[in-house]
């Protein structure tokens, strides 16, 4: 069996900063393993600018900002298995994968970060009811056709959901000759960046109906591809409302409905799954319930910025780190619980005893777009931390701070979003 | 006439397949048409999947009678041509009175149709040791142990590949718009071919009485009449897969069989169907919001706890039942001679899969001679690299790289299989066609990863522009132009 101090699972951007983090905090015996020929992951095909503002302060595409963590990964000695698929992982962190180069192998780590991203919620998730034809893709589907294979999936297009994924996709297949008839959303909100919004559907007068959800999906008289779809008006349960239906002509129709932690493997492992990120659950340190084995990037948490995926995985790389120097540390728990407004929080829980991190990060996202508001950390029904915000979406992921010393004698801490004070 | 044969199938769904093998076991020249761009394109494709234990249907039917007699050859012929069965067994389960005597008629039922190993469970406990996720209501159940489930698209294909394999011929993209007698012989034809045969065999689902009025020509008011009858299903995650381990069904009322639950044999799990006649064309394979609504709100009076929040995929298939007349219609024509109709296959068609083609033996008798064909052999299909052994899989990837190219994450399907699949006897040209030969796409992303990978070696291997393209039937094309020029 071949062995490995640290093997990462995923060459994408949580996976390449991870390795980066982990080099530059001394582990010296890394492998990446990615399933696809070459490494990146989806920024490979995230053709569009806007990467890399926080992270590098410059606006880079997809490509060039993989390129920055492929660059500083390269001048490593971090070995990378590319075309390589990982069937199987086991809780003792045995890795069984093939690839064509190698054949099938079994690999034994003495940690694991887990790195495989997420991939997109289909028409059978959100049951959208209607013809069963050609035309219906997911827009990161639709964006691979497009960017990395040159072909146009379709002439009149509509797209449902407002995720930054649809937006995106409405101007490029603008900017390749389609029409964009209309986005359609559920939520009375984009889910969405608001930059987005505006640089994708606005600049490009294409309309955006909030509230609104596809109905029926209408194929041609061979039953082959797409004619047009009904969309209807929904109520505030998200019920389609009788009689608000209008129909759209269109040939394609593109699905941005959310994305989901690609999470088989862990379970193989027998990780904890928080039902409510669809991720593991996790440490302040960002170890799962298994020891020894990380997570990272969008197969923890959904984020709305590739940079922070790249700040989350390179702490998961120095905290591996720690983990191969020092061990599992021992110590007694907070738990970390969301209330009033808050979806969910990574971690999950918090070793009251590490020293890895003065501060412990905690991010969420809120349920409902808010303006003026206060991120309010709280124990036992005393305030230990606030921090004010101008606005609050669901679109975007939150991220607070707060020092160890706050936490010495708590058991729980409670996240919620308050009113700003008098 | 060189287009000349003993047997024209119309048809290549389970039905027309099943006769086609049975056939390539005789000497006999045999022509299979089939209207779509593949085998199993109609109601094969688009059902529970279940091989049912045989005691719904009353004894003495048809259906009753085949359906034992396939539930047992389709196990024995999984084993040798491949295609996925599990025998998971059924439970119909009760808990009223009404309940309980309705399952007490299905036992007798069962039990007068001589099928194996059927149990009454009288009890709460009995049914819920079998099957903890049950409502807590159910105190009743008819157990049958010979219940299974298949993959029904695969026993099809896997039978239509043997008959061809054996010198049986098929066209594809062949639909009838002719039948006429000339001697004593029926010239068909198809997609402008016309073809010559002594017997005609008709199978051809839910368009059986229309090919039959073709053939009755002024005589066309002497046919059956079909009348389609929609279902509609979930099918669940993998997650969601062991929330039961046998086939549930309510007990039959009125108004139907009612909704099942059950395990696939991808380890899936698969709710539905409804029946709808309402609104429903013969090729009508959409859903209706209402209609998924029903199968969900059923489901869980069977099943508390499915999360349909795991669903990945909705469909329908279309029952060709007939008109006032409850059974199989399996006879001689009784005015065209040597014109065969196979109608009405409706559920437990599929259970009874390898039976029709000996019952059209049976039928038959001596009207031809029917000589062994001593070079009959099986063609199997091939088994899922991920079931082969550690060194299998070594040996597999040794000789050919691409099986350890993993193309399909979601089932770990690689591209050395759907290569394969795609230079097979029947190949699969479409994205949908290499779904169904490999499992590719069948998981939860539903090809959204994999989908452009299979669309690119289809290009590659037939050498198709990419716009000819078909993500399933003809006109079902995936992209649309080019952006970049050739790649």
């Amino acid at each position: 069996m071949i062995e490995h101090e640290l093997v990462i699972i995923g060459g994408g951007p949580a996976g390449l900063s991870a390795a980066y983090g982990a080099y530059e905090n001394g582990v010296r015996d890394i492998l990446i393993i990615e399933r696809d020929a070459r490494l990146g992951g989806i920024l490979n095909q995230c053709i569009h600018n806007g990467f890399g503002l926080h992270k590098f302060k410059e606006e880079l595409t997809g490509p060039e900002y993989a390129q920055r963590y492929i660059d500083l990964v390269n001048q490593t000695n971090v070995k990378i298995k590319s075309d390589t698929m990982v069937l199987d992982l086991s809780k003792d962190k045995v890795l069984h994968c093939i690839s064509a180069k190698d054949g099938y192998e079994t690999i034994k780590a003495k940690a694991i970060i887990l790195a495989m991203g997420c991939r997109e919620r289909t028409r059978g998730a959100i049951t959208i009811p209607g013809d069963r034809c050609a035309g219906i893709f997911t827009a990161g589907a639709a964006q691979k056709y497009c960017n990395i294979d040159g072909y146009l999936v379709g002439k009149k297009v509509v797209i449902l959901g407002s995720g930054d994924i649809g937006l995106i996709m409405a101007r490029r297949m603008v900017l390749e000759g389609a029409t964009v008839a209309a986005d359609v959303e559920l939520c009375p909100y984009s889910n969405g960046l608001n930059r987005n919004v505006v640089q994708c559907l606005n600049d490009f007068d294409i309309p955006l109906y909030l509230s609104h959800t596809v109905t029926d999906i209408v194929a041609d008289e061979n039953d082959g591809r797409v004619q047009k779809v009904i969309i209807s008006e929904v109520d505030e349960n998200k019920k389609p409302i009788p009689g608000t239906e209008r129909e759209i002509e269109c040939d394609t129709l593109l699905l941005s409905v959310g994305l989901i932690p690609e999470n088989e493997l862990s379970q193989n492992a027998e990780i904890e799954i928080d039902p409510r990120t669809k991720g593991p659950i996790v440490y302040d340190n960002l170890e799962t319930s298994v020891e020894g084995i990380f997570a990272c990037g969008n197969v923890l948490q959904v984020h709305d910025l590739v940079d922070f995926v790249s700040m989350e995985a390179e702490r998961a790389g120095k905290n591996v780190s720690e983990y191969l120097k020092n061990g599992e540390v021992n110590s007694t728990l907070i738990k970390v619980e969301n209330k009033e407004q808050v979806g969910y929080t990574v971690p999950q829980y918090i070793r009251k005893d590490s020293t890895d991190e003065d501060a412990v990060q905690i991010s969420f996202r809120v349920r409902s777009p808010m303006k003026n508001k206060r991120i309010v950390v709280e124990a036992n029904g005393s305030e230990l931390a606030s921090f004010p915000r101008l606005n609050l979406a669901p679109a975007e992921m939150e991220n607070i701070k707060i020092s160890r010393d706050k936490l010495k004698d708590v058991d729980v801490i409670d996240i919620s979003i308050k009113e700003m004070q008098k | 006439m060189s287009n000349s044969y003993d047997f024209i199938i119309i048809g290549c769904g389970i039905t027309g397949s099943s006769i086609a093998l049975e056939l390539s076991k005789y000497e006999a020249k045999v022509l299979i048409l089939e209207s779509s761009n593949d085998v199993s394109m109609g109601t094969t494709k688009a059902n529970s999947g279940i091989i049912h234990g045989g005691y719904d249907p009353k004894p003495g039917t048809l259906m009753a009678r085949l359906n034992v007699e396939g539930s047992k050859l389709t196990k024995e012929l999984a084993g040798i041509l491949n295609f996925h069965y599990n025998q998971v067994g059924s439970l119909v389960v009760g808990s009223t009175e009404s309940d309980h005597k309705i399952i007490n008629e299905l036992f007798t039922n069962g039990t007068t149709s001589k099928i194996p190993g059927l149990k009454l469970l009288k009890t709460k406990k009995e049914v819920h040791d079998l099957e903890p996720n049950l409502n807590p209501n159910f105190d009743y159940a008819l157990f049958a142990p010979t219940a299974a489930v298949v993959a029904p698209w695969e026993e099809c294909l896997a039978f239509a590949q043997t008959a061809v394999g054996n010198g049986a011929e098929i066209k594809l993209n062949a639909k009838v718009t002719s039948i006429k007698k000339e001697g004593d012989q029926y010239v068909v034809t198809a997609s402008d071919e016309k073809y010559c045969g002594t017997n005609v065999i008709n199978c051809a689902g839910t368009q059986a009485d229309i090919v039959y009025k073709l053939a009755l020509g002024k005589d066309s008011d002497k046919s059956f009449e079909i009348i389609p009858c929609k279902g509609e299903y979930y099918l669940l995650d993998k997650n969601q897969g062991n929330l039961v381990s046998h086939v549930i069904f309510q007990t039959p009322s009125a108004v139907g069989k009612g909704v099942l639950v059950a395990p696939t044999i991808h380890n899936n799990l698969i709710v539905g169907p409804n029946a709808d006649y309402e609104v429903c064309s013969r090729n009508d394979t959409s859903t209706v919001q209402k209609n998924i609504e029903y199968v969900a709100q059923s489901a869980v009076r069977s099943v508390p706890g499915i999360n349909f929040r795991e669903n990945i995929r909705n469909f329908s298939g279309v029952r060709a039942t007939l008109k006032d007349y409850d059974d199989f219609l399996i006879a001689e024509s009784e005015y065209l001679p040597n014109f065969y109709n196979f109608a009405g296959i409706k559920s437990p068609g599929l259970s009874c899969g390898p039976a029709f083609g000996k019952e059209l033996i049976r039928i038959m008798g001596n009207k031809f001679t029917f000589k062994a064909n001593s070079s009959f052999k099986y063609y199997p299909l091939p088994i899922y690299f991920k079931e082969l052994s550690d060194e299998e899989k070594v040996a597999a990837i040794k000789l050919d790289n691409r099986f350890g190219r993993v193309v399909c994450r979601c089932e770990s399907i690689t591209e050395g299989e759907i290569v394969r699949a795609m230079h097979s006897i029947i190949p699969g040209r479409t994205v949908d066609g290499i779904k169904r030969r490999t499992n590719a796409g069948m998981g939860r992303c539903q090809g959204g990863f994999c989908g452009p990978k299979v669309f690119d070696l289809i290009k590659k291997e037939f050498d198709l522009d990419a716009e000819d393209i078909l993500f399933d039937r003809n006109g079902s094309n995936i992209v649309m132009a080019k952006t970049k020029g050739e790649k």
